[in-house]
């Protein structure tokens, strides 16, 4: 399903945390290049900098050296990076994000949560788009109920349905099945192919499960904060 | 449609008891704010009303306080001293004054007065005088007195139930062995008339033994020059004049004491109630940075999440104050109350007066109170990067 057009596009990302006196190379020089329609998997053990590498992709977070761009724009690049606004701008315009811990909030309903990105920011075309992708996910008949009265799968499935609510160009999931059991990991899987496969969405994922891994049509191995392909 | 105000109510019903309690130091604040506000306008009022029940703008009267004088007057007691009744001439004279009416105030102590006895007052009135100066006096039963040398009385409303005394009825004047025939009841006027007895000037004078009086009521002419009349009535001998402008002014001076502390408090209260909001949005914040963390991720801008914070505050704080309005309407009466027992001076009728009016301005106040307080959570709230504050839950 995947196009021509380069959609993200980075060349030596390097994001370093301070701990105290001692400085972490999460990231070190990650070059990669993705194209619309693609489904990446990165995968690789606990600390090796797929999460931080995401949230990059992202624009969750600034890199500390590097460079970046989002279909030919320049997002990061020579020790700069565009304004907090107009990152925002570009988040919700672009991204749609599934946390691991699925993030949903606690006290509004489920329709609710899903319904929060267009509160915000509401692209054309997306009237009625809650209660299709509720449908699409089999979650129109937990609409109402609070994120505690769903189990974990369809907790995630909630929170698949917020992150595609404003038609995201690209879909970033960071462990998506972490908090999940096999079977409720399946189902997930499932529904991001059918997803790619019908609607075209470019998907980049992140997960430490090497099966889960293999739904992507390429995988990214992470290593001590280094990419490694093919 | 999902909107601000509900997200930000159902934030602020996750943790129940930090928001009533915030709500409840809100309320409090307003409760004081609304009942002090509706105290100064209530007294003032109360005030006003007592003054312009009196009839008459100026007293005349024998030189002495003018202050205790004035005191003694509106509570119903007596002046001591005396006048002679040829100054009433002299007054009248006087260009300026429209009416005059002269007084002659006396107390006897009645032995069977209450537990321990009491203070009965008697005013010896020329009834077409007073009358005159007083049109809003209304007969609850009977009428004035036939004539100026009558055995008759007529009694204010409280008095004629005090003493249990009906039209046709004899009343004793306690320490000198006089009946006298009531002849009129009047109906309640909220002033110290309630509780006089009027005697006729003359027959009055008769048990007292005197052809004086101790005071002379005057009512001026519209736009006649009070200052310049004061100063020309000063000129007749021996007496002292009491303008009941000068008198509400001394009293507010007295109680402006009280209200300055009360309003010390109010803004003590105001302060904590300020802290209490600043401390459980500010929580509150802090709690849900991830959340909020999120809702950047989603697409919020710092404006939006500004915007809901605040909201939150604005919900604390109007539910606060609406609910220290209601308890200051509904308390107003106790308040007025306790504001009698602890004030100097206090005039008949309700103290605190509070409308729809004073509850928008207290409203306003808290809200407004709220806001300024709900502005350092809100942005730091709105400033918050989204990766940090996600990261910040694990």
């Amino acid at each position: 399903m995947s196009g021509t057009e380069t959609v993200i596009e980075a060349r030596g990302l390097t994001r370093t945390f301070r701990l105290g006196s001692e400085e972490i190379r999460a990231l070190d020089g990650v070059s990669l290049t993705i194209r619309q329609g693609e489904f990446v998997s990165f995968m690789g053990p606990s600390g090796s900098g797929k999460t931080t590498l995401i949230n990059l992709l992202g624009c969750l977070d600034n890199p500390t050296a590097g460079e970046m761009s989002l279909s030919g724009t320049r997002i990061f690049g020579g020790g700069k990076s565009l304004s907090e606004r107009h990152l925002t701008r570009i988040r919700r315009d672009v991204f749609g994000y599934i946390f691991q811990d699925f993030h949903l909030i606690p006290t509004l309903t489920v329709r609710e949560n899903v319904a929060l990105p267009l509160f915000f920011y509401r692209k054309p075309g997306t009237a009625g788009e809650v209660e299709r992708l509720l449908g699409i996910l089999g979650m129109e008949h937990r609409m109402h109920h609070l994120p505690r009265q769903i189990s974990g799968g369809e907790m995630q499935r909630v929170a698949i349905a917020r992150a595609l609510v404003n038609r995201p160009a690209i879909l970033l999931a960071d462990e998506p099945t972490g908090n999940l059991d096999t079977k409720r990991t399946d189902e997930i899987g499932s529904v991001l192919q059918e997803l790619n496969r019908t609607e075209g969405l470019t998907i980049v994922m992140v997960t430490h499960d090497a099966g889960f891994a293999r739904l992507g049509e390429r995988i990214i191995e992470m290593r001590d904060g280094r990419a490694y392909e093919g | 449609m999902i909107g601000r105000f509900r997200i930000a109510w159902k934030n602020l019903w996750r943790k129940k008891a930090r928001t009533f309690l915030t709500v409840g130091g809100i309320t409090l604040s307003s409760w004081v704010l609304v009942s002090l506000l509706g105290f100064n306008r209530g007294y003032e009022n109360a005030l006003d009303r007592d003054i312009d029940n009196m009839g008459y703008q100026l007293m005349v009267m024998a030189k002495g306080c003018p202050y205790e004088a004035a005191t003694l007057m509106l509570q119903g007691g007596t002046g001591l001293r005396y006048i002679e009744q040829s100054t009433v001439d002299s007054v009248k004279a006087e260009p300026g004054v429209a009416m005059v009416t002269p007084i002659l105030m006396q107390a006897y102590f009645d032995p069977n007065k209450g537990e321990n006895g009491g203070i009965a007052g008697y005013f010896g009135v020329d009834a077409a005088s007073y009358a005159a100066m007083k049109p809003f006096l209304r007969f609850k039963k009977g009428g004035w007195f036939i004539g100026e040398n009558a055995e008759e009385v007529v009694m204010g409303f409280e008095a004629a139930e005090l003493e249990q005394r009906d039209v046709g009825d004899m009343t004793f004047v306690p320490e000198k062995n006089v009946q006298l025939k009531v002849v009129g009841i009047l109906e309640r006027t909220g002033t110290q008339d309630d509780g006089t007895i009027f005697v006729p000037l003359k027959t009055l004078q008769r048990i007292a033994g005197t052809d004086r009086i101790t005071t002379i009521g005057i009512k001026m002419e519209k736009d006649a020059d009070a200052g310049g009349l004061e100063a020309r009535l000063y000129e007749l001998p021996n007496v002292q004049v009491v303008s009941f402008t000068q008198v509400k002014q001394t009293i507010m001076k007295l109680v402006s004491t009280a209200r300055l502390m009360v309003f010390s408090i109010v803004i003590i209260a105001l302060l904590i109630a300020m802290v209490g909001v600043v401390n459980t949005v500010l929580m509150s914040v802090l709690e849900r940075l991830p959340e909020i963390g999120v809702l950047k991720a989603m697409g919020a801008m710092p404006g939006d999440i500004f915007l809901l914070i605040w909201t939150e505050t604005l919900i604390l704080c109007s539910c606060g104050g609406i609910a220290g309005i209601g308890l200051g309407f509904a308390f107003a009466r106790f308040t007025g109350v306790l504001a009698r027992r602890i004030l100097p001076y206090a005039p008949k009728g309700g103290l605190v007066e509070i409308d729809l009016r004073l509850a928008a301005v207290t409203l306003a106040v808290i809200v407004a109170a709220g806001l300024v307080s709900g502005i350092v959570p809100a942005w730091k709230a709105g400033r918050v990067r989204p990766m940090e504050s996600i990261r910040s839950a694990i």
